[in-house]
């Protein structure tokens, strides 16, 4: 137990990297998923198709082997960054899988009839899209978002093994300093994953909830 | 093509599209160019960098099958081995937990909730590694136990909002036969509550598969830790290589297994009654496992 009180300041580093690490990362994947949503449900085949190929490739793929890939083959092929960067581009390039998937589902699950009554009224497809199909698609999109945002959370603790010190990282470093008191160590990790895990996920039911509700 | 965005494009519309095609092909096109153009460049299309694949070049007394062999036999071997033995450890403490979970008490199910949503909100790799310091075990146990716990919290939820997504009239109908609430659980509902979850475990699966992977960052000599085995051994050179053939291993499995469960769902829902509930490959946001919204708050695979 003293283990982890000596050590609260280098678990307070450790948590606030991670959660920075979530939060860039999971607003890099915002983005870099939405424009892939668009893609796949844009009327442009090769968009469609660079979509879905994307998401499918990526899905199919561990996080370890895209750390892998940007940690250590990238500065073979002339992109050498800091390890914090390569972390945010593995997750990001990762999470943006799901949010496409997840921005694309929203954007199915408004019935066409919605598009169609917004097109008979006169509608142009700015306005469809809008005022009519986003509030609607946006409501379904938020609660996945946020357990897409929870698995991010656990997703940094791969940046741990790849030369981060984020809080996995700090949890191997006092285990491997602190033989005999393993196990608190390990459990203030654990807390500490759970301090953003348990609220987000208290969210999203709270939220989808809400939206059900809506409907 | 309908969508809810566009009618069936008319001739004006057609021509847009044909348009955005040619740009947007080209724009592709480009963006593979400056990639193959990076590559080029920094000589990843020499033959020599890909010679140990058939043919290691001479310092190297090995021949291109011990490559083979390290790679697929011990590398993918260990990977499979290590997903294949938890996967039925999960699948058999998902049963267990989902159960536990149904239960007719309300501080009969309070464990099973802890456990469930205790490990579903911890990293796979820090299960692992508290299996491996903490419990004192060899790392090839510890990384089937942290598999193990966390996808049995996953699967018993799956097969938890199997049961709650069947139509009432099943548990009645056990209850008026006079099935007690075990025998109405594990005859009744869970059998069906399999089927329609089936492709969801089956995606299930593959996020343990993929999380095998992490058994690298713990010291497990999976694929991963071979191929940088092989580097180490071979040298540097052959890094991207040796790489590109691991990650298309790796993605070759996973993608058949993410076939067979996309062919699941498509026989399940053709045998209208009682079939598989469909891959909500958005709803949950994650891989697609089949996770609904419902089942999983705490974003469960990925």
């Amino acid at each position: 137990m003293d283990a982890v009180i000596e050590n609260l300041p280098l678990y307070w580093q450790g948590f606030r990297t991670t959660l920075t690490l979530a939060i860039v990362a999971g607003l890099a994947a915002l983005v870099l998923g939405t424009l892939l949503g668009a893609f796949r449900v844009s009327p442009v085949p090769p968009l469609r198709a660079f979509g879905a190929t994307y998401v499918e490739l990526v899905r199919n793929t561990p996080l370890t082997i895209v750390f892998f890939f940007f940690v250590f083959v990238a500065p073979q092929v002339g992109i050498q960054v800091p390890f914090f960067v390569s972390a945010v581009f593995a997750l990001s390039v990762y999470t943006a899988a799901f949010v496409c998937e997840a921005v694309r589902s929203g954007v199915n699950s408004v019935s066409v009839g919605q598009a169609e009554a917004a097109r008979s009224i006169g509608l142009t497809f700015n306005q469809t899209l809008r005022e009519v199909v986003m509030p609607q698609a946006f409501r379904t999109i938020v609660p996945p978002l946020i357990n897409i945002f929870i698995a991010l959370t656990k997703n940094t603790s791969v940046a741990g093994g790849f030369f981060v010190l984020e809080l996995f990282g700090v949890g191997r470093r006092l285990a491997n300093a602190y033989s005999g008191d393993v196990i608190a160590v390990l459990l203030g990790v654990a807390f500490f994953y759970l301090l953003i895990t348990i609220p987000s996920g208290l969210l999203a039911n709270q939220v989808e909830r809400k939206v059900a509700f809506a409907r | 093509m309908t969508s809810v965005l566009y009618d069936v494009p008319g001739p004006r519309a057609r021509r847009r599209n044909l348009i955005g095609t040619v740009v947007g092909g080209l724009v592709l096109l480009a963006l593979a160019a400056l990639v193959v153009n990076q590559l080029r460049v920094n000589g990843i299309f020499e033959v020599r960098r890909w010679q140990i694949f058939w043919d290691p070049p001479p310092p190297f007394p090995d021949s291109a099958q011990d490559v083979w062999r390290f790679l697929l036999v011990q590398g993918l071997g260990a990977t499979l081995r290590a997903a294949g033995i938890a996967a039925i450890f999960a699948m058999l403490l998902g049963f267990v937990l989902a159960v536990w979970r149904m239960a007719p008490r309300r501080w009969v199910q309070i464990p099973a909730i802890t456990v469930i949503e205790f490990f579903r909100g911890l990293p796979v790799v820090l299960l692992m590694l508290f299996s491996a310091l903490a419990l004192g075990l060899s790392i090839f146990q510890a990384v089937v136990l942290g598999l193990v716990i966390y996808n049995a919290a996953i699967i018993g939820e799956i097969l938890r909002a199997g049961i709650v997504s069947l139509p009432k009239g099943q548990s009645e109908a056990a209850y008026a036969i006079g099935m007690t609430h075990w025998q109405t659980l594990v005859l009744i509902l869970l059998p069906q509550a399999v089927r329609r979850m089936l492709p969801s475990l089956v995606s299930q699966l593959v996020v343990l598969l993929k999380d095998t992977s992490l058994g690298f960052i713990v010291g497990y000599t999976e694929l991963l830790r071979s191929v940088q085995n092989l580097r180490d051994y071979f040298g540097n050179a052959f890094l991207f290589s040796l790489f590109f053939v691991g990650a298309a291993i790796y993605i070759a499995v996973n993608f058949s297994i993410s076939r067979l469960a996309v062919w699941l769902e498509r026989r399940g829902t053709k045998k209208a009654a009682g079939g598989v509930a469909p891959i909500e490959t958005d709803v949950d946001g994650q891989l697609d496992p089949g996770l609904g919204r419902t089942q999983q708050s705490r974003g469960g695979p990925l």
